[in-house]
């Protein structure tokens, strides 16, 4: 190396590599940019989850409050009709009532009572009923009730309806704000955990809705598409992947396989309508026909993921049992099933974790119904859990709106309740070869 | 009710058939299973397998198909009062009164008068029938299950070859197993042509296909048939098209590039928090996407846009601005967006898995040139990728034009032709949920609009899903 | 890959690149044209290597060998810092280039890899044309400023590794048309076209058949007079036809370096001899 003088070779050399380093930075500006694309998108995908997650966690989670009041109601005889007691107006003993409790009286137009029962539940008046016809002596003394607020008089009380909004605008009129912020200072209205909605099904009046009936209902279909589909996809998965010599029939099916799995599942609704509800008469809106759509629907999927499963037990395991006399069914038994289960378990638990947020079949069938009860048996009419949610989006009352988020909750809850468990499965079992 | 306990009857024999043939045959051998070709258990669930399988396999079919044999039945000796009902009504007649019989949802129809007389006659045929079958089902198992025994029960001895016969009976329930697969792509296929063909016969395929109208109005009595609407679906494969290209305009960089930093920028810790969350993406159900878009997306891109509008009023751009002010909740964007935030975990998981699938040797090879990560990720890995990407993308199209919930919660319902992505639009998939919601009629051509319907979504879905797969398995071939 | 931080650095190699090309006349034989001292490798918690120290000369071929998993190729990928796109990889002491230490913070791996060009065991010839195979060196550095200069380079790379002749009439061909060898020697030239000081090859005839492996013997003492070459062979009696010097690693240490014919006729360590005479690998 040496350190001569600047020569006109030397000074070429030099723009030359200037050159190169312009180069160099352009290259490495380029590579910044490149990762920069990359994290972006990352950070936008991400994004997109906390916006959702975030947004319905907002809208849902003052669903699990409600507000109950406790009122003594004077049950005045010349109100009840002891020979037709369900045609008394009990909603109107207990508003008069309330009012009573404020030192008001009714107005002879009824407006007041009118107002009134606007924010007090319906529910009280059947409690009221129901205690009657169990001890008609009841009639004539005080008793004490207690029950849901309206669902708008719970959304004040949760400062989702503020008294600066206009009175046009606002759900409450000015009166009935008073009235609620004197129930509440007289103390008779208590906050607590909102138990309603997890106990009760679906109903008219948003604040006796619940989820109840619409979780017993996925439970039951849940119960159909596993008893269907998770034999059935392991056995031909099974049988695919052990037994199945290599023709062209094999292929076929593997094809189609892989196919089915991506078919739109409102496909998989029109199937069960024309098939199931129309040949076959299985009862419409019923958990068994779900269950039985949705179990034809996860087989392609139960199906692929326990082939990889059975692929993942490798070849030397089979050569072995083969080599020491037992047969192919007993080799498949004895070492492949048990190696494969914990990778065949959790392909399914995810599989259904699937269907039970799956919708757009159920449409088809008729489950968009409005069913207020919990489903008795697998062939009674039912509402599941996804549906329920897209029945109360389309509902008009805000305070329904807030339970749609609730019950969004409460579908994530269970899911993520399963992948949990699909999981704690691969890890506990989990074997690497 | 009397099949079930049937049912458990033969369970319970079968077990007793059990435990029964491995006595025998271990007392032929003498206690000593070594002297036998198969295990005593083989012989047992031999004799088991013979006397249980043939009459549940009767049992089940009896009462999978009981109602269709009755139902025929009745249908071939038709009361005068019912013969002269339409075809729909006739249906609705003979179901209530097989589900009578059995069990079943009646409907809420009241028969009096002849009508009357006709249901209580036919009523006391069914239960004939009924009956019948029932205890002629139940007699004819009963025989089956003590043939099988008594065929199986002489065949067990020390050297009976029992194993190699009962796993031919379970390699058959593997088989019956697997083509339930194919059973139900049958199924798919011969309900969708049959009902659309049934469509096709009041409303013309070339109609269908290239009107370019879709206003299914209700035909309210029978004879407005023909007047009953029009039935040209262009405008729904238009939105359809719209909103699977705004879908993918969101999904496909943001999922690729995901898929990229993932696999050749992120280090492990990076990976295994990202990834699972994608999955949390990927997992959580459409209605949610559908009640997300309708109530969250819908009022901030219209409140946004209706802002944006008011700022053009008066301005040049008046008539710009007096249409953003009219932008509504429903609009293409908004659903073709939350769809596309949808696909996002969809395309960037298949992609992880087909760059991850690029050798490393080619990494390798390029970053020892001198090559910078991202030379290498669009000279070498990339063009090595493209296929499978593309295959990818096809499925994500394929996913993107057979989503049902969030276009029904936030497209809306009008068939319009357009490719503006502020006006509302309605899809194919959206079409179908319409006409088959809510109370419907089944024979009319708006019930059956919506299986011609089906059937091109499912073709136009299967042709880009057999073209997607078969690239996707070219690719995986090439770098096995 | 640390984004430049001083472009000075790089200029100061480029510039001893520079004069190493224009110094090539004279004899340097006595000092390594790249030297290693106390290079330990850690993957992860695991130690690959242990305190390495070796002289590779210039104008040679320095062989590498050892019985399967003894670190020679571990060694081989410090040499251009392809260690660095292994996560979790550490790597201690001193590898000098030049007067340089390579693995300076302020070292760029991108223009060290371009003056220490690598071979690999399998041949992995990228996805695109035999020509964009060889072009893909000179146009991500920038080496020519238009096509004849790329096509001239490209020609002059194939022609130095002995495959011009067999794909001059097809290089629009895909790369991986060609047969093992071939494929090989594409690969070389690949690493020849953007003027490397150093080639590394890490098995380069492990995955081909005896003829293709007597071709690339042939081209790997034809390059000999241009570069320094360090070749890690599973082959003793490869190492003893194509090297100079030969180093004998176990265990992730260097047992024994020195002269090829020192180290095959008489080799003072046992476990060498071992080796050699076929005892053990």
């Amino acid at each position: 190396m040496t350190d001569a003088a600047l020569t006109p070779a030397q000074s070429a050399k030099a723009r030359a590599r200037a050159e190169s380093e312009a180069r160099l930075k352009r290259r490495y500006r380029a590579e910044a940019r490149f990762r920069f694309y990359g994290r972006a998108a990352i950070i936008l995908a991400l994004a997109f989850l906390v916006l959702l997650l975030g947004r319905i966690g907002l809208q849902g989670y003052s669903t699990f409050t409600d507000y109950r009041v406790s009122l003594p109601v004077q049950v005045n005889a010349d109100r009840v009709d002891m020979a037709d007691l369900g045609g008394s107006n009990f909603n109107l003993t207990v508003a008069e009532s309330a009012l009573a409790l404020l030192g008001e009286t009714d107005d002879p137009y009824g407006e007041a009572s009118a107002e009134m029962m606007a924010i007090l539940s319906g529910d009280m008046g059947f409690q009221i009923l129901d205690r009657l016809r169990e001890d008609p002596s009841l009639v004539g003394q005080t008793i004490t009730v207690q029950g849901p607020m309206k669902a708008n008089a719970s959304l004040y009380y949760k400062g989702q309806i503020s008294r600066d909004t206009e009175v046009g605008g606002r759900l409450l009129s000015d009166r009935q704000l008073d009235w609620l912020d004197e129930l509440r200072e007289r103390g008779v209205v208590s906050g607590g955990f909102n138990w309603t909605f997890l106990s009760r099904s679906d109903s008219t009046e948003p604040e006796q809705a619940g989820v109840w009936g619409a979780v017993v209902g996925s439970a039951m279909m849940l119960f159909v598409t596993a008893m269907l589909a998770a034999p059935i996809g392991v056995l031909a998965a099974t049988y695919l992947e052990e037994f199945a010599p290599k023709n062209r029939w094999t292929d076929i099916i593997e094809v189609n396989i892989n196919n089915l799995a991506a078919v739109p599942s409102i496909i998989y609704g029109l199937l069960g309508l024309a098939v199931f509800i129309n040949w076959l008469a299985v009862p419409r809106s019923s958990p068994l026909l779900g269950g039985l759509v949705l179990a034809l629907m996860s087989l392609p999927t139960i199906i692929i993921a326990t082939r990889s499963a059975l692929r993942a037990v490798p070849p030397s395991i089979r050569e072995a049992a083969l080599a020491v006399g037992a047969s192919r069914t007993q080799t498949v038994f004895h070492h492949v099933l048990p190696l494969a289960m914990p990778g065949m378990m959790t392909g399914v638990i995810l599989s259904l974790a699937h269907a039970l947020g799956e919708t757009a079949p159920l449409l088809m069938i008729g489950m968009v119904s409005f069913v207020p009860g919990v489903p008795e048996t697998l062939t009674s009419a039912a509402t599941v859990l996804p549906v329920q949610i897209f029945i109360w989006e389309n509902a008009s009352e805000r305070a329904f709106h807030e339970r749609t988020a609730a019950a969004i909750i409460v579908l994530l809850v269970f899911m993520v309740l399963m992948n949990l468990v699909a999981v704690l499965v691969r890890r506990r079992f989990e074997r690497r070869w | 009710m009397l099949i079930w306990i049937a049912l458990l009857g033969l369970i319970l024999f079968s077990v007793t058939a059990y435990a029964a043939g491995r006595r025998k045959v271990l007392s032929a051998a003498g206690g000593r299973a070594r002297l036998m070709h198969s295990l005593p258990g083989y012989h047992g669930a031999y004799l088991a397998l013979w006397t249980a399988a043939p009459a549940i396999i009767l049992l089940l079919l009896v009462s999978l198909f009981g109602a269709q044999i009755e139902e025929i039945v009745l249908r071939a000796d038709p009361p005068a009062a019912v013969s002269t009902l339409p075809d729909s009504t006739q249906d609705v007649f003979y179901n209530d009164v097989v589900a009578t019989v059995t069990g079943g949802q009646v409907s809420q129809t009241i028969y009096d008068g002849a009508l009357g007389s006709a249901f209580a006659e036919k009523l006391v045929q069914a239960r004939d029938i009924h009956r019948s079958l029932t205890t002629g089902a139940l007699i004819a198992a009963f025989i089956l299950a003590l043939a099988g025994a008594a065929m199986a029960w002489p065949r067990l001895s020390a050297d009976f070859a029992a194993r190699p016969r009962v796993e031919r009976w379970i390699a058959v329930l593997f088989l019956a197993c697997s083509v339930v697969a194919v059973l139900t792509t049958l199924g798919i296929v011969a309900s969708l042509v049959w009902e659309s063909w049934r469509f096709f016969q009041a409303v013309p395929v070339f109609e269908f296909l290239f009107g370019l109208t879709w206003d299914p109005q209700i035909a309210i009595r029978a004879d407005q048939v023909a007047s009953s609407g029009a039935f040209g679906a262009v405008p729904l494969f238009m939105g359809t098209f719209l909103i699977m290209m705004i879908a993918m305009t969101v999904a496909a960089p943001v999922g690729l590039f995901a898929a990229i930093y993932l696999s050749e920028y992120a280090g492990p810790t990076v990976r295994a928090v990202v990834k699972p969350l994608l999955e949390i993406l990927a997992g959580i159900p459409t209605v949610v996407y559908g009640f997300f878009a309708a109530l969250t997306v819908g009022p901030l891109f219209r409140g946004a846009f209706n802002s944006l509008g008011a700022q053009f009023i008066g301005g040049p751009l008046d008539g710009l601005g007096l249409y953003l002010m009219q932008v509504q909740n429903q609009m293409a964007l908004v659903a073709g967006a939350v769809m596309g935030i949808m696909l996002i975990p969809f395309v960037s998981s298949l992609s992880d898995d087909i760059i991850n699938a690029v050798p490393q040797s080619l990494r390798d090879g390029s970053l020892a040139m001198g090559a910078t990560r991202s030379e290498t990720i669009t000279r070498v890995i990339m063009p090595a990728a493209l296929p499978g990407v593309m295959g990818a993308l096809l499925l994500a199209v394929s996913r993107a034009v057979g989503e049902t919930m969030i276009v029904t919660m936030a497209a809306g319902l009008q068939a319009r032709a357009t490719f503006n992505p502020l006006d509302t639009v309605t899809t194919v998939t959206v079409q179908i949920v319409t006409l088959l919601t809510g109370d419907q009629e089944f024979d009319s051509p708006k019930t059956l609009s919506a299986f011609g319907l089906g059937l091109t979504l499912f073709l136009i879905t299967l042709m880009l899903n057999i073209v997607a797969l078969r690239i996707v398995q070219r690719y995986r071939e090439q770098y096995d | 890959m640390t984004p430049m931080s001083n472009p000075r650095s790089s200029f100061k190699m480029t510039a001893q690149r520079d004069d190493a090309l224009a110094s090539a006349g004279t004899s340097r034989a006595a000092v390594g044209k790249v030297s290693a001292t106390d290079v330990s490798v850690f993957y992860g918690d695991k130690q690959a290597l242990f305190d390495v120290s070796l002289d590779m000369p210039d104008r040679m071929v320095t062989a590498l060998i050892g019985p399967s998993g003894c670190g020679k190729s571990t060694f081989l990928r410090c040499i251009n810092r392809m260690n660095d796109t292994i996560p979790g990889a550490r790597v201690d002491g001193k590898i000098i280039l030049d007067g340089e230490d390579i693995n300076d913070r302020k070292v760029d791996p991108v223009l060290l890899r371009a003056r220490v060009g690598m071979v690999f065991q399998k041949p992995n010839p990228f996805p695109k044309s035999i020509f964009e195979n060889v072009a893909y060196g000179p146009r991500i550095h920038g080496f020519a400023d238009n096509k004849t200069e790329l096509a001239d380079i490209v020609e002059s790379s194939l022609k130095r590794a002995g495959l011009w002749k067999e794909v001059a009439d097809r290089l629009q061909a895909p790369g991986t048309s060609l047969s093992g060898g071939q494929q090989q020697r594409l690969v070389i030239a690949r690493a020849i076209a953007v003027s490397p000081e150093v080639i590394l090859m890490d098995e380069p005839c492990s995955a081909l058949d005896p003829i293709a492996t007597a071709k690339i013997e042939e081209l790997i003492d034809d390059l000999r007079s241009q570069y320094c070459i360090v070749i890690v062979t599973h082959s003793m009696a490869q190492a003893a036809r194509v090297s100079q010097r030969t180093a004998f690693f176990h265990m992730g240490a260097v047992v024994e370096a020195g002269a090829t014919d020192e180290i095959f006729t008489n080799p003072r360590d046992t476990r060498t001899q071992d080796y050699i005479t076929g005892r053990f690998g």
